[in-house]
C-alpha cells in the first residue's frame, strides 16, 4: 500500500495516543522493555519473555509488551516502563525475572505501582515496602537537563513498527519537503538551521549538500550515511539505528531530494547486528508504504537505500575510505580534493553524513529552522548526544543542548565521580580527540570552544577520568588503538604512530629522557601535517592534548621515574608493610614468579627484581599489608 | 601463507558451492558487490580459504589478488576456520613467567598446528590472548568459556582428550 501525505497525517492523528502516555479511555496498557544491545546484555531479553509469560498466565489481555530502543540509562538496565491508561509513566529499573513477577501481579493486575523498583532507589538497596515513593525518570537530574531531538523516539517507539514512527510525526518532514518545497528551499532550511556534522569535525551540513546540488537530474549522485561508529566509548549512532531507524531513512530521502539523487547507501559496521536487522526491517517497511522507491508521495521523486556492511576496519569511518569500501575494495582513504561532493562514490557527486546528523533532519523540516536555532550556542546549533563513560556515577547516553558545560554534564547529569574521587579530566573525541582538564569545566561545550581548548567534539564519546587515571597511559591506550587501525597506506601514519607508541612506552617504563619528549612533540606535529586522512592527522591529538594539560605528569614519568596516578606498572614497586604482615604465607604461595619470601608468622618481603607486578598478592592479602607505590 | 591454507583440508560441499553461485549470480551486477559477495561466502563456509576465493574470482571476473587483498585488509574475514573448540592461552606477563609460552608451544606440537590455525579435523583452533585477570592461577588457558589454571605441560594431553571424547 502506497501512502499519500494525507494518509500519513491521518495515521498520525489516529495513532498518536498509542505511543507515549495514554488517555484515560485508552484500551490497553503499554509496557515497554528497552531491548537495545546494552539492555539485552543486561538480561532484558529474559525480562521481556518473563513479562509476556506472566501476563498471559494471568490472562492480562489488555497489556501489550512492546520492545523499544535504548532508554539511555545503561547502568540501570534492564529497564521496563509501564504506561497505563490515564496514569503517568512508571519506570522500573534493574529489573529481574523475580521483580517482573511482582510488578505484573501488583501493578499490571491490581493497579498498584511499586515505587521501590523506580529511580527512588537507584543507588541503594530497594526497601521491602510496597508503599515506597515513585520517582519518575523525567524528574531525575539525569533526564531533566536533556533535550531529546536525535533521540526523541529512542526508548519510546517500537523500532520495528513503522506505524509507531508515523504516530510520532514520522515521514511528514519528507512529505513537506517533496510537496511544499523546492530542493533549493530544503537546502536553505538546512543552512538556516545552522546544523553541523555530528560525526566529529563539525563541518556545516548545508555546505556539503550545496556543493553536491549542482546539475540536478543530469548526473548520477549518491547519498551516504556513515554508520561505521568506531571510536571506543561511543555508541550513540548504534542507539539511533537500533531505536529509531526510520529517522535515518527519512532524512536520507530528504537529502536525496535536495541534491537530486535517487540512491542512498548506509555503511554500517557488522559489529552492530541488531542495528543491521532493524535497518533491514525499516527499509522493507518503508518500501511497502511507498516511502522509499518510485514516485514517493505521488511525486516524480524516486529514492531507494541499500545497506553495506563493514568488516572490522576503523579507518572506514573516514569518508573517502568509507566510500572506497562501499565500492567493494580495500577501505583505504584517498587524497582530497577532489571532495566527495564533486567526486565521491563510484566517482560521482556524493554527500556523506553521520547517523546523528540525519536523526535531526526530519524534525528540522517539520518544526522549522528557527526552532532548531533556538537551541545551542551562536555557532553550534541544536543538541549533541554524548556517551558518558569512565569514572562517573551515571553512565549512559545523554542528549544536551550545545553550550551545556562539562561541569553540568559530569556533576549534575552524570551524578559526579564514584567513591568521592576528584575529577581530573574528560576525554572527548576518542582517538582523534583530547582532554578537557578540570580548570576548563565551565567552558560551554560546542564545536569551536572544544577546539579552542585543544580537544574536539568528535562523535560523542565522553570518558571521565579521576585522580587514579594516568594521562600518559591514556594517551598510550589511544595510540595503541590507532597503531592497530592504521590502514598502512601513508607513511606518516603507518610508521609515525608506531614510533609514537614506542616513545610513549619508553616514558611509561621510565626509560625516556626529556629529549624524547621533545622528539615526541615534533613527531606529533609532523604526522598532523603530513598524514593522508583524518585518522592519521588526528592521531597525535590525545598525546598533544595530554602533554599540554598535564606536562607535569610526563615530566614525573621521565625525570622522577614515578607515575603520580599509580598506574604505570613499571614505575611501581610492590611493598609489604612489615608491621601489618602476619606471615600467613598466602602471598608467597600465590606469587606466580616466586618473588615473595619469608618465614611463617614473620613479616614477608618482595624481591622487586623477580616481581612481575601482577597484583595477585594485593588482592589476596587479608591484612592490607601490601601496597604499590 | 601458502602452507597455512592447507592446515584444514577444504571440505566444501556441492550444496555450498551452489548456494554461493546463486548468491553471486543474484548480486554481482550491483555496484560494489564484491564485499557483500565475500561476506556471503564467509557466511556459507565460515571462512574464506583459497578455494572459495578462487571460486569468487572465477565467477565475478575480479582477480584473485584483489580478493585476497580485501580478505586480508578487513579483520572480520578469516583465512582459517575456527575450531569447534577454541583454545586460548594467556601470554600476559604473569602467565608467561610461569611458563604459558611452553604451554602454548606444547599445544602447537600436540595439535600439530600453529597459533591462529585450526586442526585438520576442525575440532580445535589455537590462539594466544591477553591477560584474562586470573594471574593468581597462572599459567592460564581457556577452552571455549572454561578457564584452566595452573596448567602443566603434562596436563595438556588429558585436557584435550576430554574434548575429543565429548
Amino acid at each position: 500500500m502506497k501512502l499519500t501525505l494525507d494518509k500519513v497525517k491521518e495515521m498520525q492523528a489516529q495513532l498518536k495516543d498509542t505511543v507515549g502516555e495514554r488517555p484515560a479511555d485508552a484500551a490497553k496498557t503499554r509496557v515497554l522493555v528497552g531491548v537495545a544491545t546494552c539492555g539485552l546484555a543486561s538480561g532484558a531479553g529474559k525480562v521481556m519473555n518473563a513479562l509476556k509469560n506472566e501476563c498471559s498466565a494471568l490472562g492480562l489481555g489488555d497489556v501489550e509488551v512492546v520492545p523499544t530502543g535504548c532508554i539511555g540509562l545503561c547502568q540501570y538496565e534492564p529497564i521496563v516502563e509501564v504506561l497505563a491508561p490515564g496514569q503517568p509513566k512508571v519506570t522500573y529499573i534493574k529489573m529481574t525475572v523475580e521483580k517482573v513477577k511482582e510488578v505484573v501481579k501488583k501493578h499490571l493486575l491490581n493497579g498498584h505501582a511499586l515505587g521501590k523498583y523506580t529511580m527512588t532507589y537507584a543507588d541503594e538497596e530497594a526497601p521491602n515496602n510496597d508503599e515506597a515513593p515513585i520517582t519518575s525518570l523525567d524528574d531525575t537530574p539525569f533526564y531533566k537537563k536533556q533535550v531529546r531531538i536525535a533521540l526523541h523516539n529512542c526508548g519510546i517507539i517500537n523500532p520495528e513498527n513503522i506505524d509507531e514512527y508515523i504516530a510520532r510525526g514520522g515521514y511528514q518532514g519528507l512529505g513537506k519537503a517533496l510537496l511544499e518545497m523546492t530542493p533549493d528551499a530544503v537546502i536553505q532550511t538546512i543552512l538556516d538551521s545552522g546544523i553541523r556534522g555530528r560525526g566529529g569535525a563539525g563541518f556545516p551540513t548545508c555546505m556539503k549538500w550545496k556543493f553536491a546540488s549542482g546539475n540536478r537530474g543530469n548526473v548520477e549522485k549518491y547519498v551516504c550515511c556513515n554508520a561505521d561508529e568506531g571510536d571506543p566509548g561511543a555508541f550513540m549512532d548504534r542507539s539511533v539505528l537500533e531505536g529509531d531507524p526510520h529517522a535515518v531513512l527519512e532524512a536520507m530521502a530528504i537529502a536525496g531530494y535536495a541534491i537530486g539523487s535517487n540512491q542512498g547507501y548506509i555503511y554500517v559496521r557488522a559489529e552492530y547486528p541488531l542495528a543491521v536487522a532493524h535497518l533491514k526491517t525499516a527499509i522493507k517497511q518503508a518500501r511497502e508504504y511507498g516511502l522509499l522507491g518510485e514516485n514517493i508521495f505521488g511525486t516524480d521523486f524516486s529514492f531507494d537505500i541499500g545497506l553495506r556492511l563493514g568488516a572490522g576496519a576503523f579507518v572506514c569511518g573516514e569518508e573517502t575510505a568509507l566510500m572506497t569500501s562501499i565500492e567493494g575494495k580495500r577501505g583505504e582513504p584517498r587524497p582530497r580534493p577532489p571532495f566527495p561532493a564533486v567526486k565521491g562514490l563510484f566517482g560521482q557527486p556524493t554527500i556523506l553524513n553521520n547517523v546523528e546528523t540525519y536523526a535531526n533532519i526530519a524534525q528540522i523540516m517539520v518544526r522549522g529552522a528557527e526552532w532548531f536555532t533556538k537551541l545551542g550556542t551562536e555557532k553550534s546549533k541544536g543538541t549533541k548526544v554524548f556517551a558518558l563513560g569512565g569514572k562517573i556515577n551515571h553512565t549512559g547516553l545523554v542528549e544536551i543542548p550545545m553550550g551545556t558545560t562539562l561541569r553540568e554534564v559530569v556533576e549534575e547529569i552524570g551524578g559526579g565521580i564514584p567513591n568521592g574521587k576528584k575529577f581530573k579530566a574528560a576525554q572527548t573525541g576518542g582517538p582523534s580527540g583530547g582532554c578537557i582538564p578540570a580548570d576548563k569545566m565551565d567552558v560551554p561545550i560546542d564545536y569551536d570552544n572544544l577546539i579552542a581548548i585543544g580537544s574536539m567534539m568528535g562523535s560523542g564519546g565522553l570518558i571521565v577520568m579521576d585522580e587514579d587515571s594516568c594521562m600518559v597511559d591514556i594517551a598510550k591506550f589511544f595510540l595503541g588503538f590507532t597503531v592497530d587501525e592504521s590502514c598502512g597506506k601513508c607513511t606518516p601514519c603507518r610508521i609515525g604512530t608506531k614510533r609514537m607508541y614506542e616513545m610513549l612506552g619508553k616514558i611509561t617504563k621510565g626509560e625516556a629522557t626529556m629529549k624524547d619528549l621533545k622528539e615526541l612533540e615534533d613527531l606529533c606535529e609532523y604526522i598532523k601535517d603530513n598524514a593522508l586522512c583524518g585518522l592519521g592527522q588526528t592521531a597525535p591529538n590525545p598525546v598533544l592534548s595530554t602533554i599540554r594539560c598535564f606536562r607535569d605528569e610526563y615530566v614525573a614519568h621521565i625525570v622522577d621515574k614515578k607515575c603520580p596516578a599509580g598506574v604505570c606498572e613499571d614505575l611501581l614497586v610492590y611493598i609489604i608493610n612489615p608491621s601489618k604482615c602476619r606471615g600467613c604465607t598466602l602471598c608467597a604461595r600465590t606469587c606466580p614468579s616466586g618473588a615473595i619470601s619469608g618465614l611463617v608468622k614473620k613479616p614477608h618481603s618482595i624481591d622487586i627484581n623477580k616481581c612481575v607486578k601482577c597484583g595477585s598478592c594485593i588482592n589476596l592479602c587479608h591484612f592490607g599489608a601490601i601496597t604499590k607505590e | 601463507m601458502a602452507d597455512k591454507k592447507t592446515t584444514v583440508p577444504f571440505d566444501g560441499t556441492p550444496e555450498q558451492a551452489e548456494e554461493l553461485r546463486a548468491a553471486i549470480a543474484r548480486i554481482k551486477d550491483e555496484k560494489g558487490s564484491l564485499m557483500p559477495i565475500m561476506q556471503k561466502a564467509q557466511e556459507i563456509y565460515g571462512y574464506l580459504p583459497i578455494q572459495v576465493q578462487t571460486m569468487i574470482s572465477d565467477q565475478t571476473g575480479h582477480p584473485l589478488e584483489e580478493i585476497y587483498g580485501i580478505a586480508t585488509f578487513y579483520s572480520m574475514f578469516n583465512l582459517n576456520p575456527k575450531g569447534k573448540h577454541k583454545i586460548s592461552v594467556c601470554l600476559g606477563t604473569a602467565c608467561y613467567v610461569k611458563g604459558s609460552g611452553a604451554v602454548f608451544n606444547k599445544l602447537q606440537e600436540l595439535l600439530d598446528i600453529e597459533g591462529g590455525e585450526c586442526t585438520p579435523d576442525g575440532l580445535f583452533s589455537l590462539d594466544d590472548c591477553r591477560c584474562v585477570g586470573a594471574c593468581g592461577l597462572a599459567p592460564v588457558m581457556m577452552v571455549d568459556d572454561e578457564v584452566y589454571g595452573r596448567v602443566e605441560i603434562d596436563d595438556l594431553h588429558d585436557i584435550l582428550q576430554k574434548y575429543r571424547d565429548q
